[in-house]
Formats: C-alpha cells, structure tokens, sequence
C-alpha cells in the first residue's frame, strides 16, 4: 500500500491514568497518510481511552496529540471546529442518533458544517448512503429499525458525511456474523482505494487486520508498539505471539480448521 | 480573484482550469464560483485538472452536476489531463439504482383529512385505553400473585423507592407546604379583616391545608419528581433491552420494576402528607402571630375547635390512592417506551402530565363523594 510519509495523526508521550489504575504511560503513535493503521491489544489495555483521548473526549494526565500537524490542545474552539470537520467517526455502537432517521443522521454534519440548499443535502446523502452499500429504503428507517450491520454502515456514511480525509473506526466488525464482517472489509478497502483514506481502526479481528491494515499498533505494557504488518507479526513480545500466532490465528492461517 | 478556477474564454470554448483544494466544507464557494460562470454560447468545455490538489465526492458532486447541466445546454465536455477518478466513483454510486431521498408519502386527499385524522385518533385512544387496562388488570394480578411471599414484594427495593421519592423529597415539600399555607393566611386575612372576623384565618388554613392542598400540592410535587423518574427509569431500561433480559431471565418486569414502585409510592406519598400537613400548620401559625397578632395558644385552640374528628384523615386517606395513580402512569408510560430518545422524552412528559391530571380529577371526585357522605 502507498505510504506518502506525511504524517497525519501524531499521539506523543500520552500518559493516562485513572486513580491508580495506569492506562497509557508515554505512548506514542505515528498515523502517515493513507494509512489504515490498526489498533490492537487485550481487553483494558486502553485501545478505547486511547481513541478517546486523540478525539478530545478524555483528558490525559500528559501528552499531545497533533493532527495534520496542529497540536489538538493548543488550538481555540473555532479552530477544534474545523480539525473535527476533518475527521470521521464511528462509535462500537454506532452511536446513531436515535430520533433521526438515517439520512437525517447522514445529513446532521452536513446541516452543521455546510450550508446547502435542501436538495443537495438530500442527494449529497443519498449518495453517502448507497456508498457504504446501503439500499435506498434503509434511509427513511430509524436506527432501532436496522440491523447490526446496516447501523455499522450507516454509522460509516455519517462518519464520511462532510468526505473526511481521516477516518476513525471503533471496532467496525465487532458484533457482525464472519460473512458481514467480511462484506465490512471489503467496503473498507474498497473507499480506502476509492477516497484515498487514511483510517485508524481499533479492533480485535484478525482477517479485517490482514485484509486491510499496512501497518499495526499494539498496546502492550501501556506503550505502544507500532510497525508494519507484515514486520509485527514477528515481534518478539509474548502478547504480541501470542496474538498473532495463538490457537485462533493458527486457524485462520490454516483456513478454519481445512 | 477566483480560489478554485482559473476560466479562459476563446470564442465559442471554454477552458475551465480546476485549482486548489476542492472538499467538502468549501462547497459553498465552490458553487458560487461554478454558478458565477457563464456558459451561453460555449460550444465546447475543456476541464483541466492538473492544477487539482484534492477533489473529495461531495465537491465531485458539485462538478458533475455542473458537466451535467452544461451537457444539457448543449456543450461538448471533455477533460484535460486525466479525468479525475473520484467522477467515476460517483457515477458506479450513483447508477446502482434511482438515487432519490424518499419523501414522506402524502397521498391523502386533502377534504377527507380531517376525518382520517379523526378516525386515527380515535382509533388510537381506543387501543391506548385497552392497553391501559391491560397494563392495568396485569400490574393486579402480579400484585396479588408477589403477596404470597415476602421475598416476591422485593422488600428492599420498596424501601429505596420509599427513599427515593419519599425521603428526599421532604425539603421540597415542605418548603411547599409552608409558602402555601403563608399564601392562604394572607389572603384570606385581607379579606377577613374588613369583617373583623381574622380569626377564621385559621380554620381556613386549618382545613384547607388539612383536607385539600396539603395533600394535593405534595401528590403534584411527587408526580413531578417520581413519575417522570419512574418513566424515565424503566423506559431507558427498555431501550437498553434490559427489560427484555429480565424476561429472558424468567424475571417478571412487572415484579420487579412496577409493583415495588407502586408500593413504595404507597408508603412514601402519605408520610410525606403529614409532614406538609404539618408544616403547613406551622406556617399558619407563624404567619397568624405576626400578621394577625393572634397568639400561639389561641392559634391551636382555634385549630383544635376547626378540626372535625374526619378532617386529618381524609388528606392523608387520599394520599395511596394519589401514590397508586402516579406510579401506574409513570410505570406504565416507561414500559411502553421502545425504539427512539424522543420517545422516552414524549412518553416521560406524557407520564406527569397524566399524572398530575388523573390526580386532580381523582380530588375533584373525592370532594364530591365527601360531600354526598356528610364528612
């Protein structure tokens, strides 16, 4: 995958903790553009806090986060405005706003940050719509009305509603049943190729990681360890092995147990 | 003069240089740029993109709908440089079928309305009527069927309802109580006073307090405070799916979530009555000795002549019938909550407003009954 080597995402000595329970002690994280940059580690190694922290939702102890080079907490409200029109977001949940339907949701960012006539807006997102692979019906229904995986579809279009050059993902496929999972992946690729999208995704499954990620952070000991795919695999930490390497990747390298 | 085009005109063409960064958030100068053009007489449209440094789908969007409408103006578009790919993104998204917003379906005719409007009410109050009942026969026979055994009464959560909406709300409802009391005495001793008759005061605020208000202002504090809380409660439950666990678990949520709350209501609701009575009393006192010069010994003399051997008790007898009221309508407004924020907003709202009317209603029918039986 293409690596420009301009760096989109920087997270410097990030230093979380809450009480005594140390989350995060000096990690550091290097997003270049175009990047799908996964991130990994156990449950409660901090993958979320970590997301939270770069979008501003948590308050580290010490630490900055630059995005496209801007130093996130030096930066004035008009000017946060602005980097958050830059990103896209999709929560574990998808954190669909359930009083709207889906092209209203598609539209709030729009309505928020753009100022467009009414049609625009309505095929602007449409458009969002039928590029995550929803069908056109899916947009006059409520979130309570979706599937699991239509609410990670629509959470997607919101997410990529005002064409963000960065895109961060929590868990995209978590939740999804391996076939939709794999539909979601293939859609990942498909706009990161298309968009030229740089993405930081958290997630725990495997396939998504090798079919999309090029380079790979682990959070282990409460640092980061961040290198390619295809190098971290052999990193000699014994979490890292035994992620990559454990009775699950065996069965997936081995194609499910052929 | 222009950020994003650069055009050159030469006779019957135009060459139209994209430049800068077209996304998303600079859409709307953009399309004052691509509106400001003037296309009459252009036979042929050259569109150059090297001087391009970013194109998103929404901007792209923009361009093509500008291509499209010169297309239909009868202009030859091509492109110089390479035809930026983000066009061919779109045109795959676009073609997959009719890419239309769905409206609202308004097919009705607009004389017949009215009644069609008419008719859905009705329809509806009718099915909520019916669903009521039914919330309402089920909340009893899960009542009688928990009276069997202690542990079914849940005697724990009644006592953190019976805290909950009973313990904490004393501040407020005797704050309440009290500034009631003061606004009865007031007024009635103006009016008093031209009759030299002040000492009425007291029977007015005795009774009043007593029979009707203190009982009445303390149910309408708690439906405001407990009723929305138990809807918003059980109804934040239910969009959790946490009433569908409970199901699951073989856990009856009308067990669990409804009848402790009833009964909690049921104890809290006429203690927090005496307290106002008492309170409101007090206020009377107070405001009768310094505004009125009457004396506290004389005061309670008064109070103890005003009070028949019923007055006390029909306050404090309405309160469980007002606590069961709020807690159903709470309750049962939560547990129809499914789907949406706004519908536990709307259904919250619905709760205390039911609320708050059934009890007044319910008052009006006790004066009446009151008055047929002589007490």
């Amino acid at each position: 995958m293409p690596q420009s080597g301009r760096v989109i995402l920087e997270v410097r000595g990030l230093v979380n903790h809450f009480g005594a329970q140390v989350v995060h002690d000096g990690l550091d994280m290097q997003v270049y553009a175009e990047d799908v940059f996964g991130i990994v580690g156990g449950s409660g190694a901090g993958k979320s806090v970590l997301l939270r922290s770069i979008l501003g939702l948590e308050h580290p102890q010490s630490g900055t986060v630059s995005i496209g080079g801007r130093d996130l907490a030096r930066l004035n409200y008009a000017q946060l405005r602005t980097v958050k029109a830059d990103y896209g977001v999709t929560f574990q949940a998808g954190a669909l706003y359930s009083a709207l339907t889906v092209l209203q949701n598609v539209q709030f960012p729009m309505i928020e940050h753009l100022q467009l006539p009414a049609q625009a807006l309505d095929e602007l997102a449409m458009l969002k719509i039928r590029l995550v692979g929803l069908p056109a019906d899916a947009a006059a229904k409520y979130p309570a009305q979706l599937s699991g995986g239509m609410v990670k579809r629509a959470a997607l279009a919101r997410a990529l509603a005002l064409d963000p050059q960065l895109l961060f993902l929590d868990e995209p496929t978590s939740g999804l049943d391996p076939i939709g999972a794999a539909a979601f992946d293939d859609l990942l690729h498909e706009l990161h190729r298309q968009l030229r999208l740089t993405v930081v995704m958290i997630t725990h499954d495997l396939d998504s990681i090798f079919r999309n990620c090029n380079r790979v952070g682990v959070i282990v000991d409460r640092r980061m360890e961040v290198d390619t795919l295809a190098r971290i695999v052999d990193h000699p930490n014994p979490w890292i092995q035994a992620y990559f390497h454990g009775e699950r990747a065996r069965a997936r390298e081995e194609g499910y147990g052929a | 003069m222009t950020d994003y085009l650069a055009a050159r005109r030469s006779a019957d063409s135009l060459e139209l240089a994209l430049k800068g960064e077209w996304r998303a958030l600079r859409l709307k100068e953009i399309g004052a740029e691509l509106s400001a053009l003037d296309l009459s007489g252009v036979r042929t449209l050259v569109i150059a993109t090297p001087d391009l440094a970013l194109l998103d789908l929404s901007s792209a969007w923009r361009l093509r709908e500008f291509i499209a409408a010169a297309e239909r103006g009868g202009t030859a578009v091509s492109f110089r440089g390479a035809q930026p790919e983000q066009l061919q993104v779109l045109d795959e998204a676009l073609s997959r079928d009719s890419v239309k917003a769905p409206g609202e379906a308004h097919t009705h005719e607009s004389f017949i309305e009215p009644v069609t409007e008419l008719g859905h009410y009705v329809v509806s109050a009718a099915r909520d009527a019916r669903s009521g009942l039914a919330f309402l026969g089920r909340v009893a026979v899960v009542m009688l069927a928990a009276a069997g055994s202690v542990r079914r009464l849940r005697p724990i959560a009644i006592a953190r309802h019976v805290y909950d909406t009973g313990v904490t709300a004393i501040p407020i409802v005797a704050l309440i109580a009290f500034l009631i009391s003061v606004i009865i005495a007031f007024l009635s001793a103006q009016q008093l006073q031209r009759f030299g008759a002040e000492i009425f005061v007291v029977d007015l605020v005795t009774i009043g307090v007593l029979r009707e208000l203190g009982v009445l202002l303390t149910a309408i504090i708690v439906a405001g405070r407990s009723g929305s809380a138990f809807a918003a409660e059980i109804g934040t439950m239910c969009l959790n799916e946490e009433v569908d666990a409970l199901y699951a678990t073989g856990v009856d949520p009308y067990e669990l979530l409804v009848v402790p709350r009833i009964l909690g209501l049921m104890i809290a609701l006429p203690l927090l009555t005496v307290i106002a009575d008492a309170i409101g009393l007090a206020g009377g006192a107070l405001l009768c000795r310094f505004l009125l010069d009457i004396p506290l010994t004389q005061y309670l003399n008064r109070v103890s002549e005003s009070i028949g051997a019923w007055t006390f008790w029909i306050g404090v007898m309405k309160a469980p019938i007002f606590a069961i009221l709020i807690a159903l309508a709470g309750t049962y407004r939560g547990l129809q909550v499914s789907g949406s924020s706004r519908e536990l907003g709307r259904l919250t709202t619905i709760a205390v407003v039911q609320s708050i009317f059934i009890i007044i209603l319910a008052d009006a029918l006790f004066a009446v009954l009151f008055m047929e039986i002589n007490i």
